[in-house]
């Protein structure tokens, strides 16, 4: 120590300090813990810590039977729980080999693309705020709720639905559904400009996106990225598409890619997205099908033994859910594959190097649902 | 390569492992020592190209473990199961795949803390989702604990 010499003011050095992100802190959307390791204001490195909502729903759904495992579903990305409960429908479906009405099929297409506009509206608020914008707050909600008095009007509830089981959907519409859809299309359609003028155009909100947060299309890959995050980096990976299901493959729509790796890619991928989920649902009500919403199954599920995969696109990427059964009217192990989780790796990639205030917009435009992420 | 190809591809490339399938996918049954070797063989070979590993888990077979591989392409689109299983139930290890795909960082520090498999070469193998206290791994099938309350 004493050989050391004394360092001259122009050597001046900095020291690295740690500096724990949550798990209560608003940019977060949940409670998170991001242990950030900073130079000055220069995130140096990243560790997300997990499990302040973990519920343990995979051990849960060992000692439930299969349909009241599709009410837990719900719980892990609740702005996608209508999404959430057709991938566990569609699992058992699958592997029973129950074909559904045509009805039940539509009517749970536009459920799905009607929550996935909830979720990117809920999204394009909450990513304003974070870039320090307030307004784009509110008006999102207020177009949110549109939706969500359908929701409530259709299904009985506004959040935790539990609206999509197997064989169907649990109860018909209303018969004002698809004229109430129509208005609110029509609404929302009309809104579209607003949100254009108030952030896309808005050159403060373009500097804080453009350029920040660049995931290399490799690194995407390697990081089993999927949904708007993966697709902004060139990877196509829509499920709706690879993989169609319920007849998304009969639809008319376009996989939103874009090759710029950053934050204004990721939002240019969410705000097409709505856009093209409007269409699909347009394309639904013109001939809407009438007939039966649900098929008769048995009252006790067992599926036979084997393992079972099913995927689905939901608003943040690919929700897959992975059956082990064993015969009896349980599932022996059930896993699912959520997609925040996988794209929750991709934070520290996108914000090492960058400054501490990059870190908040980072995470939205990824868009992590903490209750996903921990199950 | 649809699934019956992809079943054949295999059944010829690696004549001494077991082929299987499961509802959905072709399952490759590979030995511990050689999971790096195969899959990395799984991820660069130019008929397969597996680079994307959108899953992975284990189940708690009693007395065995089996970590599951979930395989697909962003070229070709198509997918496999790769099955590893794991005899030793009181120290149970295998390589960790991080260096083939980083989504492995995440995925094995869940399935240690939930099944206790440790894997060789990872990173940073934490308790993820659980406290560090925690005792035993819950999604084992003969975990107790006192607090859970049957209905």
């Amino acid at each position: 120590m004493e050989n050391q010499p004394t360092p001259s003011p122009t050597e001046l050095r900095t020291e690295e300090f740690v500096v724990n992100i949550g798990p209560q802190h608003p940019a977060t959307h949940g409670v998170l813990r991001i242990e950030a390791t900073l130079d000055g204001e220069t995130v140096k490195n990243i560790l997300p810590h997990l499990g302040y909502i973990h519920r343990g729903i995979e051990k849960m759904t060992e000692s439930m039977p299969y349909k009241q495992s599709i009410y837990l579903t719900s719980r892990m990305d609740y702005l996608s729980a209508h999404i959430n409960n057709h991938a566990c429908s569609l699992a058992i479906e699958n592997a029973l080999g129950i074909e559904i009405p045509a009805r039940a099929k539509a009517i749970r297409i536009i459920m799905d693309e009607l929550q996935r506009l909830t979720s990117h509206e809920l999204w394009w608020g909450s990513c304003a705020m974070d870039i320090g914008a307030v307004t784009p707050f509110f008006l999102g909600f207020r177009d949110r709720e549109r939706i969500l008095e359908i929701f409530e009007a259709n299904t009985g509830n506004r959040l935790t639905m539990h609206y999509i089981v197997p064989g169907g959907v649990m109860r018909d519409v209303l018969p004002t559904f698809v004229s109430d859809v129509k208005e609110l299309l029509k609404k929302i359609k009309g809104y579209r400009h607003e949100y254009d003028q108030l952030i896309t155009g808005n050159f403060i909100f373009q500097h804080r996106t453009q350029g920040i947060g660049y995931l290399s299309k490799e690194q995407a890959i390697s990081l089993a990225c999927s949904g708007p995050v993966a697709r902004a980096s060139g990877v196509s990976c829509d499920v709706r598409k690879h993989y169609p299901y319920d007849g998304y493959e009969k639809l008319d729509f376009k996989e939103v890619i874009d090759y710029g790796c950053d934050n204004w890619a990721r939002y240019l991928v969410h705000m097409e997205e709505m856009t093209q989920s409007i269409h699909i649902i347009e394309q639904l009500l013109d001939n809407f099908p009438t007939g039966d919403f649900r098929t008769k199954i048995k009252g006790i599920i067992k599926l036979p033994e084997g393992e079972y995969y099913q995927r689905v696109e939901t608003a943040r990427g690919e929700l897959g859910v992975y059956i082990v059964a064993d015969g009896s009217n349980k599932p022996y192990r059930m896993k699912f594959r959520t997609p925040s989780f996988s794209n929750l790796g991709a934070v520290k990639p996108t914000t090492v190097g960058l400054k501490i205030a990059d870190l908040m917009a980072n995470m939205s435009t990824i868009d992590l649902v903490v209750p996903d992420i921990d199950r | 390569m649809t699934k019956k190809e992809l079943k054949q591809y295999l059944e010829v490339t690696y004549p001494n492992m077991e082929v299987k399938e499961t509802f959905n996918f072709p399952l490759l049954l590979v030995n511990k020592e050689d999971v790096i070797p195969v899959l990395t063989k799984l991820k660069d070979a130019s008929e397969t190209r597996f680079n994307f590993l959108f899953c992975e888990t284990a189940v708690d077979r009693n007395p065995n473990f089996e970590v599951i591989y979930h395989l697909t392409s962003t070229y070709y689109h198509h997918d496999l199961e790769v099955k590893v299983i794991l005899e030793d139930r009181e120290n149970p290890i295998i390589d960790s795949v991080y260096g083939l795909w980083e989504a492995a960082d995440l995925y094995e520090d869940e399935i240690y803390d939930m099944f206790g498999i440790r894997f060789k070469g990872h990173p940073n193998l934490r308790r993820i989702m659980l406290t560090d206290e925690w005792n035993g791994f819950p999604l084992r099938k003969d975990y107790q604990d006192d607090k859970i309350i049957s209905l």
